[in-house]
């Protein structure tokens, strides 16, 4: 049971895919124009990784080695579009606003990371929480950037007015630009949590996220190589108090930038 | 011809695909620091993308849907683009040499390009016939390669440039392409 938890955490927190290993980018900014949409995905990837991981664990000792990739994606692509008919079937209104980033779950790197790393070399129970800890980590990261995007661009939040009457809806923030701007801005805060936690700790550890395979050797100094460190618990309490802080900087910045983009 | 025209343009800039729909986004983000190197995955890009548009389309129509199978497609495309880029590079490795030595380290990362899986399931979506889906595929990889080639010449002329620290890299990156997508929102005016 505490594998599981651990595997839980793992997925939610240490190596959350958005944040920490920033794998799966394409969905990540895509369909994060509202709230409602990050959790219709975050769910969809969900699922689509739980069941390719139960699966590809539980034909881990009957996959050859050397066709082990085609193997894994045919998987998965049968798995994305079992859930890409159910999705049409029984939420059709999710269906079409999700569009065609549907089958692009399939390219997400992800569910191959995890096939990779977890599940083809892990049994069952673990690999499924692996799975479900992953799909919610990515889940919540979607949901979060979903929200901030539709507080900013519609005053919304999952469809309910929140933002006083006197708010003027950026929209700019829930169309293409916006998302380039929240997630730079995340990623700014990110480097500058990391840096506080390195030159603090200097315990930066050495094992590098397994999730980043061949398919992501192309996200460049983006990628997942040296996103993930390891700080001591108290450390963490800093790294709270500075997230808090730096939240807020970060915050009024792109408040400025709005005011710049109003002002011309 | 006209329509064609209209989709050339309305997927090279109107709808770019990088800027508006987010797809390739690896690549536009990792191999943009230098002109050449943009310019050389901007080449390989095309390259694939339009044999696979014309590829996909011709099974999508020769084969999956007269038997009533097209609900495959996703599978069917991924393991068609996977197969044909390995087919391209060993074709141009042994062939058109000078050609596989300039594109040859771009190939093996287009395989997950979502790009050419996106372009594959938009025709497929949009019910084009061979000729619009290649026409498609071109002119989306096309909008991918001056996307790319632009961002690729920005971040050249910032290396000189006083930029916070924790903007440095990814994030202010991020910012310059955001800026590139406000400014293709502009060509929505010529359609």
């Amino acid at each position: 049971m505490n594998k599981a938890l651990e595997r839980l955490y793992n997925g939610f927190i240490k190596e959350n895919p958005t944040f920490v290993l920033t794998l799966g980018m394409c969905p990540t900014l895509a369909v994060t124009t509202s709230a409602m949409n990050g959790l219709g995905m975050g769910l969809t990837t969900t699922a689509v990784l739980v069941l390719s991981n139960i699966f590809i664990s539980l034909l881990r000792k009957v996959i050859p080695d050397s066709v082990r990739i085609p193997a894994f994606i045919v998987i998965i692509a049968s798995f994305v579009t079992v859930v890409e008919l159910l999705l049409e079937g029984y939420l059709p209104s999710l269906y079409s606003s999700l569009g065609i980033y549907i089958p692009l779950i399939v390219v997400n790197c992800i569910i191959l990371g995890r096939a990779e790393a977890y599940a083809y070399k892990n049994p069952v129970i673990p690999s499924f929480f692996d799975g479900l800890g992953m799909g919610l980590g990515f889940t919540f990261a979607l949901t979060c950037i979903g929200s901030f995007r539709e507080i900013l661009g519609a005053g919304e939040i999952f469809g309910y007015h929140i933002m006083p009457e006197s708010f003027t809806p950026v929209s700019i923030f829930i169309m293409a630009p916006g998302a380039f701007f929240v997630l730079a801005m995340l990623t700014a805060i990110q480097n500058k949590i990391r840096k506080i936690a390195s030159t603090k700790s200097k315990k930066v550890s050495a094992d590098k996220p397994k999730g980043c395979n061949s398919d992501c050797s192309s996200c460049g100094e983006g990628g997942c190589a040296h996103r993930f460190y390891d700080a001591s618990a108290k450390d963490k309490k800093e790294l709270a108090k500075e997230l808090m802080g730096t939240n807020e900087e970060a915050d009024m910045e792109i408040e400025d930038l709005d005011k710049e983009e109003t002002n011309e | 011809m006209s329509e064609l025209i209209l989709i050339a343009i309305g997927t090279a800039l109107v709808n770019n695909v990088v800027l508006s729909q987010f797809l390739g986004l690896c690549p536009f983000l990792g191999v943009s620091k230098k002109v050449n190197t943009a310019a050389g995955m901007g080449v390989a890009v095309i390259f694939v993308i339009t044999l696979a548009s014309a590829v996909s389309s011709a099974i999508d129509i020769y084969l999956l849907k007269p038997y009533g199978v097209d609900y495959l497609e996703t599978i069917v495309f991924i393991l068609v683009i996977a197969a044909l880029v390995q087919f391209v590079e060993m074709f141009l490795k042994k062939y058109v040499p000078p050609l596989y030595n300039s594109l040859g380290v771009y190939l093996p990362l287009i395989t997950t390009n979502c790009a050419v899986l996106g372009v594959a399931i938009t025709n497929v979506q949009k019910g084009y016939d061979i000729v619009t889906g290649i026409v498609n595929g071109f002119s989306t990889a096309l909008g991918f390669t001056i996307a790319i080639i632009i961002l690729a010449g920005i971040r050249e002329k910032m290396e000189y440039n006083d930029i916070p620290e924790a903007f440095k890299g990814m994030p202010i990156t991020l910012v310059t392409a955001g800026l590139m997508a406000i400014a293709f929102c502009g060509f929505a005016g010529i359609l």
